[in-house]
Parts: structure tokens; sequence; C-alpha cells
């Protein structure tokens, strides 16, 4: 297997994610403990000259940390699932339809939400830069940021759902959103197979990140019996 | 301008790196990166085009050999040494050495800040102009290549694509990076087959939307 040296993926940074209570200053090569200590410098001098405070700081992490992040979205999914009306506004106008469900903020000001069928996956990229609707999805992962992704996903989105483990009918429609101005993206996966009769918490379950970025799909219903205790996959 | 952001079609950079069950930081200093940079950007100093124009500025070599926080933090040192808030020396040194300059806001209070993320920043504008194209329409990119900031991709520029959606017109960030004003156009978004983008050999399935502001298109010849 070759080895990505690309920076953009940064392996090294991705080693230690099974020691994540070590300080990773120490854990990292040079380049980024320098990264880090130029980090440091640059929040003690905004401090230090009062343009920023240290509570609104700690509040900025809370808030993307614990609050917002993909579960958030697949509530939304799931919603859409279950009630063909919510699905009808979600599809309409994206924001008003996730404030429903008390989601909006920053880089979710104007959401669009586009359904997979099974004549078309969508998948979303931002070429220019790191545009991912916030509200719904919560920051987005390395990958998404890489050169790797933003230089392939409009050229051979097929090559890289493979990296994704994702193979799809060789006659689908791939159509790929590049976020290029202010309007973000928030792919509607179809429903699996198997999940008549579900409750939206237990359909939230089967909703993945990278379903609702077009790299993946929900999982399989098979895998999730619902009367089972722990629907989640928790006890894996 | 033609920076190391507009990546689409390029080659080389290997596969893409899923990381299973991916934290959300990769360590104390990817959290406190994103914290300054929000924070600062609150002062009113620069908008988001110019935050994104000064990413899309690093040297090629730095842009591509970096990790996405650290073009953040090294793009967030740029615009507040230039506005002569921080100097390098500051960093290097880790202290305040000469006096903070007064800003358009003062730094948010964490109510403030939560508030403001909460709302955010909505980018689409009323204009007494009407739209130029409508769904439907089939129209050409422009071929430019402006040295300062556009969200025209250069694989997306002197292509034929139809009018999928009128977004409505919105903040022009040709202009507004470069301190030129709003100037709010009409902004859509248009489907490009893949053979029109990539050539003969493009994957047959492949459509690509992208968002276009009126001034990126021209009307197609007939």
């Amino acid at each position: 297997m070759t080895h990505p040296t690309h920076p953009h993926n940064h392996p090294r940074e991705h080693e230690h994610e099974h020691e994540h209570n070590h300080d990773h200053d120490h854990d990292h090569a040079s380049e980024l403990s320098e990264a880090a200590i130029r980090v440091r410098a640059l929040e003690t001098v905004l401090l230090a000259k009062g343009y920023v405070n240290a509570d609104a700081l700690d509040l900025i992490v809370e808030t993307y940390e614990t609050k917002i992040g993909p579960r958030c979205g697949a509530q939304v999914v799931a919603r859409a699932w279950v009630d063909a009306d919510y699905k009808a506004r979600l599809l309409a106008d994206g924001s008003a339809a996730v404030a429903e469900l008390s989601f909006s903020g920053r880089q979710g000001e104007h959401l669009q939400v586009v359904e997979n069928t099974e004549g078309v996956h969508n998948m979303v990229v931002c070429t220019l830069c790191s545009c991912y609707p916030w509200p719904v999805l919560g920051l987005p992962p390395v990958w998404y940021k890489s050169a790797p992704y933003r230089s392939r996903a409009v050229l051979e989105p097929r090559a890289v759902l493979a990296d994704f483990g994702v193979t799809l009918p060789t006659d689908k429609t791939v159509r790929v959103w590049d976020s290029t101005a202010e309007i973000r993206y928030l792919v509607l996966p179809q429903r699996p197979a198997g999940t008549e009769g579900w409750t939206e918490a237990q359909l939230a379950e089967l909703v993945t990140r990278d379903s609702m970025i077009g790299t993946g799909v929900p999982k399989a219903a098979l895998l999730q019996a619902p009367g089972a205790a722990g629907v989640a996959g928790a006890s894996a | 301008m033609n920076g190391p952001q507009d990546l689409g079609g390029m080659m080389g950079f290997g596969p893409v790196c899923p990381e299973p069950n991916e934290p959300v930081f990769h360590g104390e200093w990817e959290k406190r990166a994103l914290a300054i940079t929000l924070a600062s950007a609150a002062l009113g100093e620069w908008n988001l085009d110019m935050g994104r124009h000064a990413r899309e500025s690093l040297p090629p070599h730095v842009y591509l050999g970096v990790s996405y926080y650290e073009i953040w933090t090294r793009a967030l040192a740029n615009m507040l040494d230039a506005r002569g808030m921080l100097t390098e020396q500051e960093v290097q040194q880790a202290q305040m050495l000469v006096s903070p300059v007064p800003t358009k806001k003062p730094a948010a209070t964490a109510a403030q800040l939560q508030a403001a993320l909460a709302a955010g920043s909505p980018y689409d504008r009323k204009v007494n102009h009407p739209a130029r194209f409508a769904v439907g329409d089939v129209v050409r990119t422009r071929v430019m290549h402006p040295s300062t900031h556009t969200r025209l991709p250069r694989y997306a520029r002197g292509k034929t694509g139809k009018v999928v959606a009128v977004h409505g017109a919105f903040v022009f960030p040709d202009t507004h990076a470069h301190g030129l004003g709003e100037q709010p156009q009409w902004c859509y978004g248009l489907r490009f087959g893949g053979a029109e983008l990539w050539g003969e050999d493009a994957d047959p399935t492949l459509e690509v939307m992208v968002d276009c502001w009126e001034p990126y298109l021209l009307e197609a010849a007939a």
C-alpha cells in the first residue's frame, strides 16, 4: 500500500488518535509542535492586547466540540424519512426546515438539502476552501479539507468513493456539489430498506456523517435490530 | 487568483484517507486555532472574503505543506500584522511588545460570540435589478484569470452549463475581499456535464454543480 505523504492528510497527527489524553505537543513531529507553539503564542499576544476574551475562546471550543456535530444532521435526516411534509419543507428551504429542529447559525445561513434517489447520488465538496454546513454537521473532518479530496471529488468522484469503500451502480448519476458560494449543501441519503416502523431516534442512529456529505451511505438496517438494546451499535 | 487553494482537478495528492472515529480536534492546539480565528474575526477588521483571500495568498509551498488549521492561523497572523495589530516578533517572543490599536469592534464577550455564532451572517442581499438568467438557460462561464480574489474555480472557466437554480443576490466576493464593498450580484446554481469539464474520457455519469455569480457568466453562443 502506498503511504500518503501529503501533509493535508497529515497521517502523523492521526497515529496517536488512540492516545488522546496525551499532550499532543509532545507526541508529534517537529512541524506540528511548531504549529502548536505558534498558536499558543498568538493566543497569548491576542489576550494580552485585549483583542480576544478568554471566556469567549472557551465558549467557541465548547460549542463545536460538544454541542454542534453530525448528530444534529442525523436528526434532520431521520425526521425527513418519517415525515413527508417535513421532507418537502427541507428540500424547499433547508435553513428554515433545520431551524424547526433548532439548528441554525454560522455556515448554515443558506442551506440546501439535496436528495439521493435510485438514479442520483449526491456528493459535496469545497474545492476552494473548506465550506461545510456547520450547524448540521459540525466542523469538517480533516479529509474534507485535504488536497486529495478537494482535487479529486469533482474529477473522479467514483475513485474517491472507492477510498471510502463505497461502490455505486455504474449507471447511477454522480452529482458533485462544489460549495463555491455561500450556499451550503447537505445530502439527504436514501432510507435503508427494512426500517419500516422504526422510530425517528432509531433511524437517526443509522445516519452517518459521511452519508450526509455523500462519501458514505447509511448503516444497513440489518445490522441494527430496532428491538435490541443498544441500537446505536454502542456495544461494538 | 490562481492560487494554491484552487484545487479542483489537480492530480498527484494521493488517496483520500478517512479516519475512523475521527475526533473533532486532533490536540489542544487545533481547538485554540479555531477559537482565536473566530474570535479575532469578530473584531470586524476583516470580512469572510478577506479571510479567504489571506489564506489563498499564502505561498503555494506553504499552503500545500501544512494542515488546514495551520493555514488558518498563518493567514490570521498575516492579517493581524498587515493591520498593525500584532507583529511577527511578538509571536516569536509570545509577548506584547507594542500597544494594541483600536479596532472596529471591541473584543467580543462569550455571550456576544454565542449570539453571533447562533445568528450567523446571511450573505444574501436585496437588489433592484432583475436577474439576467433564469432556470433552464444555457450559459457560458468567462475565461478570466484575475490576480485578485474570485470564487470561479479554474476548472469551471470557459465552460458551458445550465442554470438549475437562481439563488438570489449575494455579496460579491471578488469586490468584498478587497474592501471594494459588497456589490451584491445574482448568484446561480449551474450544472456542468463531466465531459464539458474534463473531456471525452470523463465519467459519463458525472455532473458537477457550481454556484456562480452573474459577473462570471455570459450568454452561451446560440
